[in-house]
């Protein structure tokens, strides 16, 4: 456990280092950061045995967020709490519903809640402009607009820097009580009420912070790829976030970084090869690494280092 | 309301055929997940493929008896080939070779394994039938349309929404309900769905129940897609909304419950084409308002019995 931070400064060196030398390579980073800070949000559940099959719905908020605010206030300073407090809220809300279920009902009523998203965002065209989506320009970095390259390395800046803050709030929310909590929830919740821990509220407040992590990941995705539309709601995105957690390993706060890297990149070159065929890929990979390899990448790695 | 339903009454009697003809072919996939569910104990986030899939097999085979020159009525036998195949090739085949390995895990694993089984299902489908739209209607035409009086109106509807539908979805409904509670086969699966052990113990080859019942259950989604072929075009994306909705029917009308499925199948199938009349953009959004309304209220869902926590 004590490599971890270390591990975590290199890893953040190493993402500066390629983003200096390859500077296309920077975008696809950037996304692939913000992807990483919202599966954040999926590893803590989980830890609670849980899995969402609609988180996309958050990074959809947040998104949106940023494309309906962007024209009227286009300082990215304040849409990212603006983003995350839209996503949270809207957490709050479906988790007080959500939490009083668990496993399947707990997955597929996530999805439900993401496909109704998705379906008005596609159909209120007067609104949300439907599948066309919203462009996101103009936008202000502390009240400056700076040139093309310098944004795209503020955007990477801030990127990185909310990953390794939210990478360590995680950690120290998954030592603490309540965040061990959540592993209790999962082996069995009944004698966890004995003990006199709430578990609903336990897994309201995991998800719940899943949600202002998702609604942060989605206002950067928007703020990086400057155009917003339905997609980001749909179930496959939310597959991908899924996709992600499992290739990455749940075991650490690490995990969701390395898997969206990995992800992002060798997306980058598949997915145009094997457009049809990707999703097809990512779910194989993923039986695979269920099946035969349950710790993720990160556990395999970690596994080799104790060995 | 009155002058309302006076002046809406020709779209009301639409939105109820509709509702009841698509309330028919969403049971026939709930009542599958639900079946499978009581007896593996896992929820199969790939149901819907697999009434996507059987959707597609009838329309290719449909379109290829109509190339051949075939007389319309093998539309029908079609439908029925799709989902036997569909039934017997992919339910072993999934079965045997991936849930065979996840019985009795963790509950987030085997939703996974399945989850990931509906992405590669999802890709499967888009590789064999491409993305444009398919259509086959043979079996459409071939009974023709009833008129119905609605009013003063008269309302054209095809026979096989009017009829066949529902009464397909009737008579399985009423086929399971004996099949599960008279016969032999039927009443093993009940067993082994109430105490696998105990069964077990009684010499019930639990393993083959559960393979038989995976099949069954995969030939009622694809049946369920042969029957939706005829009516509407073929689009990547139907397998996601089919698992969605049929889960909402299960969710809402608790695990385990063959005729309050029925019975939710119909209100929600009513519900969604109420509001494809009146609120377009909402038709997707209805289903799971009736969903969270009824969770809401009863959490183990209208039918659902209450089960007791492990300690």
């Amino acid at each position: 456990m004590k490599r971890e931070p270390l591990l975590a400064a290199l890893g953040a060196f190493a993402l500066i280092a390629c983003a200096w030398a390859v500077p296309w390579l920077k975008f696809i980073l950037t996304i692939a950061l913000a992807k990483g800070i919202a599966v954040l949000g999926i590893l803590l559940l989980l830890r609670a045995g849980q899995v969402s099959f609609g988180h996309s719905m958050f990074l959809a908020l947040g998104a949106y967020t940023v494309a309906f605010m962007a024209p009227t206030e286009p300082e990215v300073l304040l849409l990212l709490p603006a983003a995350a407090l839209v996503a949270t809220g809207f957490g709050l809300v479906i988790g007080l519903f959500l939490v009083r279920y668990r496993d399947i009902f707990f997955g597929m009523l996530n999805l439900a809640f993401a496909m109704v998203l998705y379906s008005l965002l596609e159909k209120l065209y007067a609104i949300t402009k439907g599948t066309d989506g919203i462009r996101v320009a103009g936008l202000t970095f502390a009240g400056t607009q700076p040139e093309r390259p310098v944004q795209e390395w503020v955007m990477f800046g801030i990127a990185l820097g909310l990953a390794i803050l939210f990478g360590l709030l995680v950690s120290v929310y998954l030592a603490s009580p309540m965040g061990r909590a959540l592993a209790g929830i999962k082996t069995r919740e009944t004698r966890l009420e004995f003990m006199g821990v709430p578990a609903r509220r336990v897994l309201l407040f995991a998800y719940v912070l899943s949600a202002l992590m998702g609604g942060v990941g989605g206002a950067l995705v928007a703020m990086t790829t400057r155009h917003v539309t339905p997609q980001i709601a749909y179930w496959t995105a939310s597959g991908e976030l899924v996709f992600i957690a499992i290739l990455g390993g749940a075991g650490s706060a690490l995990g969701p970084f390395l898997g969206a890297t990995a992800f992002e990149l060798v997306r980058v070159y598949a997915a145009a090869a094997v457009a049809e065929a990707w999703q097809m890929i990512l779910g194989a990979v993923l039986l695979v690494v269920i099946l035969f390899a349950p710790g993720g990448v990160w556990g395999l790695l970690s596994r080799r280092w104790r060995a | 309301m009155a002058t309302w339903l006076s002046e809406n009454s020709l779209l009301l009697g639409l939105a109820l055929l509709d509702g009841l003809a698509y309330a028919a072919l969403v049971f026939m996939v709930a009542v599958g997940l639900n079946l499978v569910f009581g007896v593996l104990r896992i929820v199969n986030v790939a149901h819907g493929s697999l009434f996507a899939i059987g959707a597609y097999t009838a329309a290719s085979i449909g379109l290829f008896f109509a190339s051949r020159g075939l007389p319309a009525w093998m539309g029908y036998v079609a439908l029925v080939l799709a989902a036997v195949a569909v039934g017997a090739v992919l339910g072993p085949l999934i079965e045997r070779l991936l849930l065979r390995r996840i019985y009795g895990h963790e509950d987030v694993l085997q939703l996974l394994v399945t989850f990931a089984l509906f992405m590669i299902l999802e890709d499967v489908q888009k590789l064999v039938w491409g993305v444009q739209p398919v259509s086959q209607d043979a079996p459409l035409r071939f009974l023709g349309t009833v008129d119905i009086p609605f009013g003063d109106d008269v309302i054209p509807f095809t026979a096989y929404q009017l009829f066949v539908l529902p009464g397909i979805a009737l008579a399985t409904l009423i086929a399971l309900a004996w099949f599960l509670r008279r016969t032999l086969t039927g009443r093993v699966i009940v067993a082994v769905t109430t105490d696998k052990e105990a069964a077990t113990a009684m010499g019930i080859d639990a393993a083959r129940i559960m393979l038989l019942t995976f099949s069954f259950g995969a030939g009622l989604a694809a049946l369920g897609g042969a029957l939706a072929s005829p009516t509407t075009a073929l689009v990547p994306g139907i397998g996601a909304q089919t698992i969605v909705l049929s889960f909402a029917v299960v969710a809402t009308a608790g695990l385990g419950q063959i005729e309050g499925a029925a019975l939710t199948a119909l209100m929600i199938g009513l519900g969604r084409s109420i509001a494809v009349y009146f609120a377009p953009e909402f038709e997707v959004v209805v289903p799971y308002l009736i969903m969270v309304a009824v969770l809401l209220v009863r959490p183990q869902g209208l039918f659902g019995v209450i089960e007791t926590r492990r300690v």
